[in-house]
């Protein structure tokens, strides 16, 4: 498939800024299903921009603006192509050892309630099989939830609701797949979908099983990322992996609108 | 085992008079010199420190209150013989700290060839995946390190811990011999003692060596501290004032187009290297925790391209991790490719089913440790414990095992020390400063001696009432024998260029 993306992204402050900074994590990178065919950042204001990469491998640019500046706009537009391999990961840039994805942080703690939930869904082993149960599980158990996410809500929280992100179910089931013993890691990207509504960033989780390798599993839709989905950046969890990490120099409040548009271009 | 007199470093094994001979002017200088002198010398030094405001903050207490840690007038010496043999240990042990760090964010061969096992990198905290793959510039990462030994014998050290993120500690060095030479002119003609006020221009020296490639003959080097909050706020300004560089708080930095600017009245001027005093989880917000308001956001894209140097490197708290710490004598091997001159204090640790037995079976004769805990908090002193506090261990070891090691506990080494009923020996330990620049690694003649305070105590840590000492290197062994009468103004003799004198400027 061919995918367009148009994601922009507004900021308006309520009083002017001297200095932004931020980390864009808005690039995707090849891989053997995904192509990238085009891809470009634009801001509405003079800026510095610097490309490189963060610690886990993914694509960042630096965005550096000196103010006076009362909001920016900032627009990704690209094309990319995308296949599928049932769930499977091939070709990514693996800059780390799968071990490392064990590791917790403060928004995916070991959680008791999760871990029982990981036990009882999966019998105790992570295999493929069990790791699909437990998005499928998940997927089941919440009603979707496409406000904004709520910041810094840990997943051991998150669980305790009947409603979820996309987000909060990714990190529900880092915790759980952990638990279990598989290495598990938050993915940013995109997806087409079919209701029009949806224009938040979409979030899901990869998970390694011993002999198979990195898999993909969206417990949104309780269903393996397929040739629908752009993936853009990994962590060990959705802080890590977010699309913009940012940072000013002003006292004020600002407000984000955010608007994501993805389509089959043809 | 037969119990043996801990080793007194100026009375030797018999803790008595007469000294080793080697020290028997210094000997003469304690007998000779009246204790209410001493006690004297000791409150004036105490004084100095008090208006100088060399305090420290103690943690966990209720009210916020700030100490100034007890000075002893009584110094510590090593003869020369002993500080080289030692200095080839530290030397040694440093850089495989740099060869380790090199390595574990890049390459990792160390975790492919099986010398450490992979989960205890991967799974550290201290590692950070977020600065990996990054090499610093001229690729050293421990520029200062702080190496805390211990001493049981003449050349009898072992490591305790590895500092290897921002040592703190240089200041009292420093203020310590400027106390001594003042308050104790008499011993710096008995005794010949290496200079240490070289210690800013060494360090300012090491921190212009690893200037990014492109910042030119005068590389800008600047003091980062978190504020005059902090409880080594004096060490931040102290330095930056003795090295003549600005200091500076996160505010007073940008970036820009992956380049460090400080603001100044004269408008923006690069930066090329930064003495950081911010622990990395504050660095850049961007990057750590996104909540941190006394870091430089875009700190780390400027270190990415290799813009900047940050010293110490940020990600060095996996090297001075006490879990990675038992598998220094490896580390070292496995990058020098010679045993460990400088061997740790043996190490149980307790996330091995066997030494966990071990260590829940003999809790009353070890020191048991948090891996993650400094400052002596978190911390079993067995010989001294209650009951109660020994089975509060036992608790928290079988829950959490791996939260912890264990060590046997050494007859640490004492000098004498001031104490309440006269001169008495005392534990102390010692931190060397050893710094790592492109041109090689330096140990810097002297340190930081801390010494227990508390009769019979092994915890040396200020939090913990422990207090500090100077620290002679002696530059001979044989002294010379016969005591040099006094001279009233004190001011006649100099002991050679390098040795230390009552100017203080050598």
């Amino acid at each position: 498939m061919r995918l367009a993306i148009d994601h922009r992204t507004l900021y308006r402050f309520s009083a002017p800024q001297r200095r932004l900074v931020q980390m864009l994590r808005m690039t995707p990178q090849n891989h053997h299903d995904q192509t990238v065919a085009s891809w470009r950042i634009d801001v509405d204001c003079d800026a510095t921009m610097r490309d490189a990469h963060d610690g886990f491998g993914n694509a960042t640019t630096m965005l550096y603006v000196a103010g006076p500046i009362d909001a920016i706009e900032i627009s990704v537009t690209g094309e990319v192509v995308t296949s599928h391999s049932s769930g499977e990961l091939h070709g990514t840039n693996e800059v780390f050892p799968a071990a490392l994805f064990l590791r917790a942080t403060a928004a995916t703690r070991a959680d008791p309630a999760i871990a029982r939930f990981a036990e009882d869904t999966a019998g105790g082993r992570a295999t493929t099989e069990a790791l699909h149960r437990i998005a499928q599980s998940l997927h089941d158990r919440f009603a979707p939830d496409t406000s904004r996410p709520k910041p810094g809500l840990a997943a051991g929280d998150a669980f305790a609701y009947d409603t979820g992100t996309a987000r909060d179910l990714a990190q529900i089931f880092l915790v759980a797949a952990r638990h279990l013993g598989a290495p598990a890691r938050y993915v940013s990207g995109y997806r087409l979908s079919d209701d029009a509504g949806l224009s938040t960033p979409h979030g899901w989780a990869e998970a390694f099983v011993a002999g198979v390798g990195w898999l993909g599993f969206d417990p949104s839709v309780g269903r393996s990322p397929d040739d629908n989905y752009v993936r853009v950046a990994v962590a060990l969890d959705s802080t890590g992996a977010a699309a913009v990490a940012g940072a000013r120099l002003g006292e004020a409040d600002e407000v984000i609108e955010v608007d994501i548009g993805v389509s089959e271009s043809q | 085992m037969g119990k043996r007199n801990a080793f007194d470093e100026i009375m030797g094994f018999s803790g008595a008079a007469p000294p080793r001979p080697a020290l028997a002017a210094l000997g003469e200088w304690l007998a000779d010199t009246p204790e209410h002198e001493l006690r004297r010398r000791q409150e004036a030094a105490e004084t100095t420190f008090r208006q100088l405001g060399i305090t420290f903050a103690v943690y966990g207490e209720s009210e916020a209150s700030e100490r100034i840690i007890p000075f002893d007038i009584v110094p510590r010496v090593f003869l020369k013989s002993e500080w080289d043999r030692l200095s080839e240990g530290l030397v040694q042990r440093v850089e495989a700290i740099n060869a380790f760090l090199d390595d574990i964010y890049g390459a990792r061969r160390i975790l492919d060839e099986g010398v450490l096992p992979a989960d205890l990198v991967l799974g550290n905290d201290q590692f950070r995946p977020e600065i990996a793959g990054i090499r610093p510039p001229h690729g050293i990462a421990a520029h200062i390190c702080g190496i805390d030994l211990v001493r049981t014998g003449p050349d009898e050290f072992f490591v305790l811990e590895d500092n290897a993120r921002t040592p703190s500690g240089v200041s009292y060095m420093l203020e310590n011999r400027e106390a001594m030479l003042r308050l104790c002119p008499e011993l710096f003609r008995e005794l010949r003692v290496a200079a240490v006020d070289s210690y800013p221009d060494l360090l300012l020296e090491t921190m212009k060596s690893v200037a990014p490639h492109g910042a030119g003959p005068t590389p800008r080097c600047v003091v980062l501290t978190p504020g005059h909050y902090n409880s080594a706020y004096y060490e931040h300004s102290f330095l930056a004032d003795s090295m003549g560089v600005e200091l500076v708080e996160g505010a007073d930095l940008i970036v820009d187009d992956d380049v460090v600017w400080m603001r100044t009245i004269e408008g923006l001027v690069k930066v090329d290297v930064i003495y950081r005093r911010i622990d990395d989880d504050y660095l850049d917000p961007l990057v750590f925790r996104i909540d941190s308001a006394l870091g430089v956001p875009g700190l780390i894209a400027a270190y990415a391209a290799g813009n900047v140097a940050i010293i110490n490197a940020p990600g060095n708290g996996i090297a001075d991790d006490k879990a990675i710490y038992s598998y220094m004598p490896e580390i070292v091997k496995f990058y020098n490719g010679a045993e460990a001159k400088l061997p740790n204090v043996e190490t149980f640790r307790c996330r091995e089913p066997s030494a966990l037995t071990y260590v829940l079976e003999n809790l009353p004769e070890l020191v048991v440790k948090l891996v993650d805990g400094s400052g002596g908090y978190g911390m079993l002193v067995g010989p001294t414990a209650s009951k109660a506090e020994i089975e509060t261990f036992r608790a928290a070891l079988i829950a959490e095992p791996q939260r912890y090691i264990a060590q046997p506990t050494l007859a640490l080494s004492t000098v004498p020390t001031m104490a309440d009923q006269g001169l008495a020996p005392r534990h102390v330990d010692f931190r060397p400063f050893v710094l790592s620049g492109s041109d090689g690694v330096r140990v810097v003649p002297g340190g930081l001696t801390r010494v227990a305070l508390k009769e019979g105590s092994l915890v040396v840590n200020s939090s913990q009432g422990g207090g500090t000492k100077d620290s002679f290197v002696l530059m001979d062994d044989g002294a010379s024998g016969s005591a040099q009468s006094q001279s009233a103004d004190g001011q006649t003799q100099t002991m050679g260029s390098m040795s230390q004198n009552q100017g203080g400027a050598a």
